[in-house]
């Protein structure tokens, strides 16, 4: 008997009908797999179930009971926590305020803020989460962030834990932790709905699985026993993708960045690389390791205390992005909702934002240019969306991501590109064809630095890896040379013997 | 019906729709409103507005704010003023005052963007300063215009509308310009958006903002120089609580308060519709002091109209 029950589920946004009479039911102590394309209905179906939103027609029934609410509150007492897919906490509140948040312990109106960080210490601790209760949100690592909205979630006692693409930003070792966390919640017989586009996550967690594709329902296991991972792709994409990562042997040519003693506030030591036309560079470690942080100072987005950057032997003036771009070097940057998208502008503005300086002539825009640009950009990485009028925030995450990208791939002449965890939130089909993408780019001599956590896709495309422990190169690897051993030997601090980093990873 | 209600209201024409409404209503029910003389007068009564908000618009669509529009205002005024009579040249005067009023709002944009002092804050003071120095420089009196040509820029017509309306009216096309058609007006949008996500894109966020806030200072001049020639005389006091009038017509434009959503057109009826409340009162004789309870209304519904558009639009 389910215990969490989605019946005849509709909903539609203007142009978009993004769920489809959906019904299926998860059982009682048991982890649910929620998978799908960008914009398959994923999220919208995550924000039914928090009281977030609305659905036109259908209900969800827990225990038995039809849920009528009508806010986050009322999901909330009845026992349904939701983590988003964007991070929804305070920055400039502690992480005990934060995770506390309008529930403080307080006597007479004063917050009690020694109990405060102590009881919220005690608690990270117990789940296994290493940071001080008294930092300030702001100061974490979006991962850790990530951390900090899913012990949110577990300090309150729920019934129904919806968990939307939480590792999506976080190391092997703090997914690990996740995972501990979750075989918890699971024998404690909560209900946990799991999305993420990562299959491995879905094998090692998940007890059955859903998958959505355009809004409804394509397939629904009960178990996943006789599920293989090529059966969940081809019910996702509704194809078959033989070899994801497609790597192809290239011709590297002369040095096109040059990056010599780069230091700045989080990179304390002086970083060199340097990154050939046509090589694909892979950037690994572990979350924190300052890889990120680099790639600020390299692109300008922060100033560097010295070092100094070089495009294909000409120096450039660091600490400007707009002077990288018309030297062609652009950074995709890695949080895209801080630093990428820009809220409340369309679709096609955010796509041309950059490149439009080449055909607005004295300052004046080119609307035609512009839509057709946007248009082909939609077209090529199949953007979900009714038209590239739609407000950006309006899309799913995955297909945000996507417009980002565009904004770079959008920009003609490019030299170097940097992309910070490219491919975070994007569903297999899609890529597949991103890196495919990055191929061809390589191939007409750009210099590609990819910068990833997710081992699998730095080994699948790089011609070579550099790995960062501690904000350091800790290594350098070719293609050949490097697996996964090595590299997580890499990415982990000395004080850790290679076995312990086996366990962690 | 309460649903269509809230989707008219709150959609992209919500304002178009109300104004014409209360237009409609206005013309049929108060006396003489409609006639030539009146909508010339009311036309007359909101250039200062009007053109000041055509700035103000791109200083709140990039999520700044400016206090100091008013005194701007004033001072320009005062500038163009002293250096007619004492030069004996109006156009030389009249240069003065543009100089003045961009220089004070370089100086805004300067230590907004440069040195990241919060811009209700810098605004705040340089309103008090430019107040200050146009009450010093005329030992806190009204100046009178000694040539008269100066006056006649204020009373001259063409095709029977005075020349001031037409010179908003042509703000108003160069504005909606720059905003939709132009690199500038869609990165003042993207700023206000995000302003972290547009620099990383690129955009020159310090360049832009300081460009902003020189704008208003050269338009408020064009603001001064036209109020100081209606009312003959540079006055130190002209234009105090010009800047919530402007904003409020923004505001009841559309323009959101947390940036990144302005239209012209719409900033034109916000403005249009703080005129005609204005207007119609004065028509109507009710006694002046209402006429502050009915601006703060106007301006506290134009605030509820943004925070239910804004919560409309995430809802959605
Ligand atoms: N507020 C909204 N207004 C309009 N359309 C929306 C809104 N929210 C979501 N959509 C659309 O509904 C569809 C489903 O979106 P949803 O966020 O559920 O996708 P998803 O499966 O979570 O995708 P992803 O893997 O990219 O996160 C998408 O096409 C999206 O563009
Ligand atoms: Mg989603």
């Amino acid at each position: 008997m389910a215990f969490l029950e989605f019946s005849d589920i509709s909903k539609t946004y203007p142009g978009v009908k993004a769920l489809s009479s959906v019904s299926f039911g998860v059982r009682k102590g048991s982890v649910h797999g929620l998978m799908g394309e960008n914009g398959a209905g994923k999220s919208t179906l995550i924000r039914l179930l928090s009281g977030d939103q609305r659905a036109d027609e259908g209900e969800i029934r827990i225990d038995g009971n039809t849920q009528a609410y009508a806010s986050t509150r009322d999901a909330f007492d009845a026992g349904v926590v939701v983590v988003h897919q964007e991070l929804q906490l305070v920055p400039e509140l502690s992480v005990a305020e934060n995770l506390r948040l309008g529930r403080f312990p307080a006597r007479g109106g004063v917050v009690g803020f020694r109990a405060l960080f102590e009881e919220v210490g005690r608690v990270l601790k117990e789940i296994g989460i290493d940071v001080d209760p008294r930092a300030r949100v702001s100061s974490l690592s979006i991962g850790e962030r990530q951390m900090i909205e899913i012990a949110k979630a577990v300090m309150i006692d729920a019934r129904v834990l919806a968990l939307d693409e939480p590792t999506s930003s976080l190391s092997s070792r703090e997914s690990e932790v996740l995972f501990r966390l979750i075989d918890r919640l699971r024998q404690a017989g909560k209900v946990i709905i799991y999305v993420s586009h990562r299959l491995d996550e879905i094998f090692r967690l998940c007890d059955g699985c859903t998958v959505l594709r355009d809004g409804r329902l394509a397939a629904h296991h009960e178990t996943m026993e006789v599920v293989t991972r090529d059966r969940l792709v081809s019910e996702m994409v509704g194809r078959e993708i033989a070899d994801i990562w497609g790597w192809r042997p290239r011709e590297s040519g002369a040095v096109r960045l040059s990056v010599q003693g780069l230091h700045g506030p989080r990179v304390p030591e002086p970083a060199s690389f340097e990154a050939r036309a046509g090589e694909i560079l892979g950037f690994f470690g572990l979350v924190g390791a300052g890889r990120s942080e680099l790639m600020r100072l390299v692109y300008g987005a922060d100033q560097p205390n010295g070092g100094s950057v070089a495009l294909d032997g000409a120096p450039l003036a660091l600490g400007s992005p707009r002077r990288s771009i018309r030297a062609g070097l652009v950074l995709c940057p890695e949080d895209r909702k801080a630093d990428g998208i820009v809220q409340g502008r369309s679709v096609g503005e955010n796509v041309v934002i950059a490149s439009r300086r080449h055909y607005s002539p004295l300052g004046v825009i080119n609307p035609r240019r512009e839509a057709s640009v946007a248009d082909r950009f939609i077209e090529a990485l199949r953007i979900r969306t009714p038209s590239r009028r739609q407000d950006i925030v309006n899309l799913s995450g995955g297909n945000q991501q996507k417009v980002i990208l565009a904004r770079w791939l959008s920009e003609p002449g490019i030299n170097v590109l940097i992309v910070d965890e490219p491919t975070r939130g994007i569903d297999v089909g899609a890529k597949a064809e991103i890196y495919d993408i990055l191929y061809r780019l390589a191939e007409q001599g750009v210099a590609i630095v990819v910068v990833s956590s997710e081992l699998p896709e730095v080994m699948g495309i790089s011609d070579r890896i550099l790995v960062m422990c501690e904000r350091r190169i800790a290594a350098e690897f070719k293609r050949g040379e490097f697996t996964e051993g090595v590299l997580l030997a890499a990415a982990l601090p000395d004080r850790q013997t290679p076995q312990t980093a086996a366990q962690r990873a | 019906m309460t649903a269509t209600l809230k989707r008219v209201l709150l959609g992209e024409q919500g304002l178009l729709v109300i104004f014409v409404l209360a237009f409609a209503v206005v013309s049929l029910t108060v006396p003489n409103f409609l006639s030539e003389r009146n909508i010339l007068g009311l036309l007359q009564s909101v250039v200062t507005i009007g053109i000041v908000a055509c700035t103000m618009m791109f200083c709140l669509a990039s999520r700044d704010f400016d206090l100091s529009v008013g005194s701007i205002v004033a001072f320009a005024g005062m500038v163009a003023v002293m250096v007619s009579n004492s030069t004996g040249s109006i156009p030389l005067g009249l240069l003065a005052a543009l100089l003045a009023g961009t220089l004070v709002g370089l100086v805004n944009g300067v230590v907004i963007a440069k040195l990241h002092i919060n811009a209700l804050i810098t605004t705040l003071a340089t309103m008090q300063i430019v107040r200050g120095l146009a009450l010093l420089a005329s030992d806190g009196r009204a100046v009178g215009i000694n040539d008269p040509t100066f006056y006649s820029l204020a009373l001259s017509r063409f095709l029977g509308i005075p020349t001031p309306v037409w010179i908003m009216a042509a703000l108003f096309v160069v504005f909606a310009f720059v905003l939709n058609r132009t690199v500038f007006g869609r990165n003042t949008l993207a700023i206000g958006g995000n302003p972290e996500a547009s620099r990383l894109a690129g955009v020159d966020v310090d360049w832009s903002r300081i460009w902003i806030f020189a704008l208003q200072g050269l338009v408020c001049a064009v603001a001064g120089i036209l109020l100081a020639s209606r009312i003959t005389s540079g006055q130190p006091n002209a234009a105090t609580g010009l800047e919530l009038s402007v904003i409020s017509a923004c505001v009841l434009g559309g323009v959101s308060l947390a940036g990144g959503r302005a239209s012209m057109s719409g900033v034109i009826v916000g403005v249009m519709i703080l005129g005609i409340a204005e207007n119609v009162m004065n028509l109507l004789n009710i006694q002046a002091f209402y006429q502050y309870l009915v601006r703060g209304s106007i301006l506290l519904l134009a605030v509820l109209l943004d925070n239910l558009r804004t919560r409309a639009l995430v809802r959605r």
